[in-house]
């Protein structure tokens, strides 16, 4: 009886019976726990079931267990190449582990602003910062501004600075991708890891569609937004590049014929009015509760 | 103490209906500054958040600044009140402060890039800026509670009931300030919008104190 309703009140918390905590901490930012369950292991923020950060499969470590980041990875049929690469936002460090494998030549400039963070996926998720991929302990505006002033380019650019249920406003508005087209490279690509319910979501396109016109519109449950500097590719072009890349990419769980069809141009499914976010207006934690 | 010339005329204040009206003023004027104060401190970290983020320590940089600034103002709110305190001069002091903030209109951008450029720790950066943007119209705010404490008081005994309840009104217009700036300003106008419309009511309240300018001397 007291075992059922301890299981009850466990998967009510969104955590299941044999769940193991390995370690949890209360960053400057917010509380952090790792776990282990169902053969996976997990980093998550706050205590919402669903605020799951990153996952790891502890059998196939190197297979990607979340649609957003299969997603975030379609950048690759935009930019096959990618030399400089940025990542905003670490979490267990699973897109710059991810990259680098798949790119030992590329720099990879990482972004986190919460050292907790970056601690925890060096001791649990098996991010190993190295000459060429270094970690920046940093609010992601400030960095892109001061990369923006020193007139550097890179050639993909990955915005996974939100979680579930907080954005940093300041990375959500029109100056900001403005900044970030800026850092990119003549052909360079943005991947942003977005939101795909909510009233956010139709400022959210608005800003992105003000800023850089067509954009791909990836979604499953997850929402990620892809583009490239100067305008999106021809489907020849992608079909091209998918292929290139079914070579590596299925060794971590990404193959053509599950992401190319998730590749639609935004349709305009929001009302012509919708406001743009910016600097000045930019209540996007408030929108997102709408 | 200097002596006021000889009225030939009664102040509008000393007509007894409307002491009421210049007891409201008062309280009118120091809950509006308490809104004010808290309005423009929350804004400021939107204003921050581009050129230095919005980690911890530059919410702490703005509250240092803040803090600091009040706490100056108090003072020199005390001291002006000593020299023939009036309801006007009362509101010349929010108005004042209200005019301080136009720069951070005019100039704001243009002062937040230029120290962008030259600091480069954010903590610096963010004391820098809030001290240059806010720490005047923040003293100028400052020094309204205690002025309104001594149009208030009309005896000793009474004193601090009288500056009770006017900590009770100004604090109670920050709690409001904090409310409606973060739960529903930012959802409706711009930043800029909601520091020209804080400003202009300064301006507006401050311009319904200045018929009164008895001195009050009891």
């Amino acid at each position: 009886m007291l075992r059922t309703a301890t299981a009850s009140l466990l998967a009510l918390l969104g955590l299941s019976a044999e769940a193991r905590v390995l370690h949890t901490e209360k960053s400057l930012y917010r509380n952090i726990t790792v776990l282990e369950e169902n053969g996976e292991r997990c980093m998550r923020f706050g205590r919402v079931a669903s605020s799951r950060q990153t996952c790891l499969r502890l059998t196939q470590p190197d297979q990607l267990v979340f649609d957003y980041t299969r997603m975030m990875l379609g950048a690759l049929y935009l930019q096959p190449q990618p030399r400089d690469i940025l990542v905003v936002g670490l979490g267990g460090g699973t897109l710059p582990m991810t990259l680098r494998k798949l790119y030992p030549q590329a720099r990879i400039d990482t972004v986190e602003i919460d050292p907790a963070v970056t601690r925890i996926a060096s001791r649990f998720f098996g991010f190993q910062p190295d000459a060429a991929m270094t970690v920046a302990e940093e609010d992601g505006r400030v960095f892109v501004k001061r990369q923006l002033k020193q007139g550097r380019k890179y050639e993909l650019v990955m915005l996974d600075a939100f979680d579930h249920d907080y954005i940093p406003e300041h990375l959500l508005t029109r100056e900001f991708l403005l900044e970030v087209r800026g850092i990119l490279a003549p052909r360079g690509v943005l991947a942003a890891n977005t939101f795909s319910s909510s009233k956010l979501y139709q400022h959210e396109s608005a800003t992105y569609a003000a800023v850089f016109g067509d954009f791909y519109n990836l979604q499953t449950r997850s929402r990620v937004i892809l583009l490239r500097q100067g305008g999106l590719p021809a489907r020849g072009e992608l079909e091209a590049n998918a292929a290139r890349l079914e070579k590596a990419l299925p060794y971590y769980g990404v193959s053509q014929d599950w992401l190319l069809p998730l590749f639609k141009l935004s349709a305009r499914d929001w009302p012509a009015s919708t406001r743009v976010l910016t600097d000045q207006y930019a209540p996007s934690n408030l929108l997102n509760a709408m | 103490m200097h002596s006021e010339p000889q009225r030939l005329y009664r102040p509008l204040a000393a007509v007894p209906r409307l002491r009421w009206l210049r007891t409201a003023l008062v309280f009118g004027i120091a809950g509006w500054s308490g809104f004010y104060v808290m309005a423009v401190e929350l804004l400021s970290g939107r204003l921050m958040a581009p050129s230095f983020g919005s980690s911890i320590y530059v919410w702490g940089g703005i509250i240092t600044v803040f803090m600091l600034a009040l706490s100056l103002g108090y003072l020199l709110g005390g001291q002006l009140s000593l020299r023939a305190p009036s309801l006007r001069k009362l509101g010349l002091i929010l108005a004042a402060a209200g005019l301080s903030t136009l720069p951070v209109l005019l100039f704001g951008d243009a002062m937040l890039d230029f120290l962008f450029e030259r600091v480069s720790d954010p903590r610096y950066g963010t004391l820098l800026a809030s001290t240059a943007l806010f720490f005047v119209p923040t003293v100028i705010s400052g020094m309204v509670s205690p002025y309104a404490i001594r149009l208030l008081v009309r005896q000793l005994s009474a004193s601090g009931k009288s500056a009770g309840s006017l900590y009770f009104v100004s604090t109670f217009g920050s709690a409001a300030g904090t409310l409606m700036t973060s739960f529903y300003l930012v959802l409706w106008f711009e930043v800029n919008q909601i520091y020209a419309g804080l400003i202009a009511t300064s301006l507006l309240l401050g311009a319904l104190a200045l018929p009164f300018d008895e001195v009050v001397d009891a």
